[in-house]
């Protein structure tokens, strides 16, 4: 009789208590640890490179640490926008970045870091001879792309006008990850996805370059800047010019990026 | 006729006949557990085996993993703290617009998750009406912290144990509180000692349903607590991320979180079993 | 022999007018639609009174009124001198506080808890010890004769054993008033006239002041010392219940239980009515010789005959028609004074088929025998006001 009277209690409260000292801990955890703590809000598809850089930095500078948060674009502005106390925001398109500008949350001017291309991408060894956009067009080869809504599937549609062609794709879909994975597991016969994202399959499918792919609103570009009011603007100035910097080109390019 | 029904009952609480289920009803029971089933198994096929402990006790995850541990617990808290006297409130005030209360608990079930975290972010941001408040009174940043992981669970968690909840108080009545009240029980008393044990096997589930959402909860997370490794990073957050660059660590991510929804969920059952029994 | 046993109260004063700080005075009105609920109920300390009326006739909101359940327009509720209800005063006091216990149709046994921690909830709410309360539990338990299922859970008790244990648990909080609805209601056949015979027992023994709600007769003639006849929302007839059976004044208080009552008191061969005669039948419960008794018999068993018939050990009166009424499939033949008959014939019916009363060829005036074979005729205790 006593037990689930004492038991419901006792469990709550351990249970309250955990969480509590979880929320508490984290609040104080960016003064907490040794040294500064640089908060990086980057766009998805630069965590590998991103990870990799920040790696780098923390040995350059002693006692600082890098921690990301990596989402979607769009998400990672609004944050921003919010408030949310992020250092550098880095996104994959310059609407995203313009989002955060004109709320007045980036000090300076944001600095466009690298860039990215569409390629066709297809099965090892190119089976069905593909070449060109043009090339897609038709019944007998089926395609993926991204939703016109999505940045990919944005860059995709101008260069559909660039080529004058309107493509036949068998799904739209919502991330460029879901159209390599189509490719991949050949579900279709051809998909358009980043350069970056067909160099990460690591030989599981093939790119294919196109012209079209730098006509205007075609690239992608990924810019970076420094977030207003950060407490750690200096440590922010620092790692936006060693992401441009020559260290962080290389990495840059080494994923598939366009350096500028 | 009293009497037939008496034994009639008596027969079935003995509980050896098993009475056969209409053929129709096996057909589309076997495909709907087929959909979920089947994928999940295909989870377990797509797995690379022989990584999968390097996979798995990466810093990271075993940071997301210990991180959507605590925080699914505390949200499972704050549901049962905040969900259980709403639950009572629905289910027994006579309130005029409580069907709209009602409605109002219930869209998190129908919000897309992201929405509820930009929501969320609108408010407590440092620029949102709350946050503001928050930040100018007390210095506290909400966004970017576990406490926002937890505040972003229990937002999305919380319908699944007032539903469940609701549903067993409606179940059992109030005909046990007017008993305990004419035997001398205040209303908080026969809460305590009435009500809720009454309803346990409704809290247990209840509880158990707003864990497993807890733990599975993605968007809502990302869009307002971010994703920050050790901070905010979850299971789910972190297999997003592994996603875009590494299928095998996400894959295999996936198949421990499966494993730990599982192991609650059966704990908690037998569990539950055992103490009605 | 028990030290927790409460003091018995004293049986009311026979006659005397209730004192206003004695026992329970209720007044209530409320509408409903077009249902006007007015009745005033009073029941003495140690008295034992059965509100006797058809569904709908407010016998429910009178109780949820009582027992603090629900508020109507206008009423007046003391109880030993508190004041429970005053709507006129604003005075509403809540259910917990009003020292007025309940046992309705369903056990509603806790779930969650054995027989003895059910029984001892009461006590333990009002603030006895763990092991006090127990103690209590456990006495009430063996009053009611279920002290071996102590232990058990609900779910393991029958519906009879269930409702043996919420009647230790209403009394176990010594209650100033007890609230008895249907209690017999949800019961098979087989069980409800030994749960009737310990509460009756229970009831009894304590000196328990206590309202009954029940539209079945032989409730009210078990346990009620008076009854108060409800229709439509009023109070239609009220007295002592041997009075109120013996000489219905209502219409609706002759019909109301659809069966014939004749009182008497208990004999070994069934009962013996006052005019020196017996009418031969089955005690249903424990009944002693000589204890107030009454004897029941279905009119339908009643068979009709021109001429007095022999043979058979059966129950044979001669009575004098004083009408017909058309029952649905059957006729009912109700029976006037008759100079050659008992005068507990009176009001007796007999329900026989349209057919039957063709050949036989009877109306209103005509002299006719009433038989009913002694297996079909019940004897239970009727409840007497202890002096």
């Amino acid at each position: 009789m006593t037990r689930p009277r004492t038991l419901v209690p006792t469990t709550l409260a351990a249970a309250l208590l955990l969480g509590v000292a979880a929320c508490g801990g984290a609040s104080g955890e960016p003064q907490a640890a040794a040294g500064r703590t640089l908060t990086v809000s980057a766009a998805a598809s630069l965590t590998d490179v991103y990870q990799e850089l920040g790696a780098q930095f923390e040995q350059a500078e002693p006692g600082v640490t890098v921690r990301f948060n990596f989402g979607g674009s769009d998400t990672l502005a609004q944050q921003v926008v919010q408030g949310a106390p992020a250092d550098v925001l880095a996104t994959a398109s310059t609407r995203t970045m313009q989002t955060a500008q004109q709320a007045g949350r980036i000090a300076g001017e944001p600095v466009t870091s690298a860039t990215n291309r569409l390629q066709v991408a297809v099965p090892p060894g190119n089976p069905k001879g593909l070449a060109g956009l043009a090339s897609l067009v038709g019944p007998q080869v089926t395609e993926s792309v991204c939703a016109p809504a999505v940045p990919c599937g944005a860059a995709t549609e101008a260069a559909e006008r660039a080529a004058g062609i309107t493509l036949d794709p068998v799904s739209e879909e919502q991330d460029v990850r879901a159209v390599l994975q189509r490719v991949i597991t050949r579900n279709v016969d051809a998909g358009l996805v980043y350069v970056t994202d067909v160099r990460s399959a690591d030989g599981q499918v093939q790119g294919l370059d196109f012209p079209e792919a730098t006509a205007p609103g075609a690239a992608q570009s990924y810019l970076v800047g420094a977030v207003a009011g950060s407490p750690h603007g200096d440590l922010a100035t620092r790692w936006i010019a060693f992401v441009t910097g020559p260290q962080g080109d290389a990495a840059l390019r080494q994923a598939g990026f366009t350096v500028p | 006729m009293t009497q037939a029904g008496a034994r009639g009952s008596r027969g079935s609480r003995g509980g050896t006949a098993t009475l056969a289920l209409p053929w129709p009803v096996w057909v589309p029971a076997v495909v709907g557990f087929g959909l979920i089933a089947v994928p999940v198994a295909g989870l377990v096929v797509r797995t690379n085996w022989p990584d999968f402990g390097a996979l798995v006790t990466t810093d990271a995850a075993l940071d997301a993993l210990w991180l959507s541990l605590r925080t699914g617990l505390a949200s499972t808290a704050l549901c049962l703290l905040l969900g259980t006297p709403l639950a009572l409130v629905l289910a027994r005030s006579r309130l005029p617009g409580i069907a709209v209360v009602r409605s109002i608990v219930l869209l998190p079930l129908v919000l897309p998750p992201v929405v509820g975290g930009l929501t969320l972010l609108f408010l407590l941001g440092r620029t949102g009406p709350l946050g503001r408040l928050l930040d100018a009174w007390f210095g506290i940043t909400v966004p970017f912290t576990t406490g926002a992981v937890v505040i972003a669970q229990t937002f999305v968690a919380m319908p699944f144990l007032v539903v469940s909840l609701e549903g067993a108080l409606r179940t059992a009545g109030e005909r046990y509180e007017v008993v305990a009240a004419t035997l001398g029980a205040t209303p908080l008393t026969a809460l305590r000692r009435v009500t809720v044990p009454v309803v346990l096997p409704g809290l247990v589930s209840g509880s158990v349903l707003a864990f497993a959402r807890a733990l599975g909860e993605f968007g809502a997370t990302i869009a307002f607590a971010g994703n920050l490794q050790g901070t905010t990073q979850t299971l789910p957050l972190l297999i997003y991320i592994q996603s875009q660059n590494d299928l095998d660590g996400a894959v295999a991510m996936s198949l421990v979180l499966v494993v730990v929804a599982v192991l609650v969920i059966v704990a908690t059952r037998t569990r539950d079993v055992s103490g009605v029994r | 022999m028990n030290p927790l046993r409460r003091w018995r109260r004293p049986g009311a004063p026979s006659g005397g007018a209730l004192r206003p700080e004695e026992g329970l005075h209720a007044r209530v009105t409320t509408h409903r639609g077009d249902f006007v609920l007015d009745v005033a109920v009073d029941v003495a300390p140690g008295e034992v009174v059965a509100v006797l009326g058809p569904n709908g006739s407010g016998k429910s909101t009178l109780l949820g009124t009582l027992a603090g359940l629900h508020a109507p327009e206008d009423a007046r509720v003391t109880l030993g001198g508190r004041t429970l209800t005053d709507t006129a005063a604003g005075i509403a006091v809540p259910a917990h506080r009003r020292r007025i216990g309940l046992l309705s149709q369903q056990a509603l046994l806790f779930p969650h808890l054995c027989a003895r921690d059910n029984v001892a909830f009461g006590p333990r709410c009002a603030g006895r010890g763990r092991r006090t309360a127990a103690a209590i539990a456990q006495d009430r338990l063996a009053e009611v004769g279920v002290a071996e299922l102590a232990d058990r859970r609900p779910a393991a008790l029958s519906g009879g054993q269930a409702q043996r244990v919420a009647i230790a648990r209403a009394l176990a909080v010594e209650p100033d008033l007890l609230l008895l609805d249907e209690p017999f209601g949800a019961l098979d056949v087989d069980a409800a006239p030994a749960v009737r015979s310990v509460l009756r027992r229970v009831v009894r023994d304590t000196g328990q002041t206590t309202l009954l709600v029940t539209h079945d007769v032989l409730d009210a003639v078990v346990l009620a010392d008076r009854l108060v006849v409800l229709a439509d929302g009023a109070v239609v007839e009220q007295g002592p219940t041997a009075e109120v059976l013996a000489r219905p004044r209502s219409a609706f208080a002759a019909r109301i239980a659809g069966l014939d009552l004749v009182p008497g008191a208990a004999a070994p061969e069934g009962l013996a009515t006052p005019d020196g005669g017996t009418v031969h039948g089955v005690a249903s419960e424990d009944v002693a010789p000589g204890e107030p008794a009454v004897a029941v018999f279905a009119p339908s068993a009643v068979a009709v005959h021109r001429e007095r018939p022999g043979g058979s050990p059966r129950n044979v009166l001669p009575v004098r028609l004083a009408g017909l009424e058309p029952r649905g499939e059957v006729v009912r033949l109700r029976a006037g004074p008759s100079p050659g008959g008992p005068p507990w014939a009176e009001g007796l019916a007999a329900d026989v088929t349209p057919a039957a009363v063709a050949e036989l060829g009877v109306g209103p005036g005509d002299d006719l025998w009433f038989a009913v074979k002694a297996t079909e005729v019940s004897v239970h205790p009727v409840r007497r006001r202890r002096t």
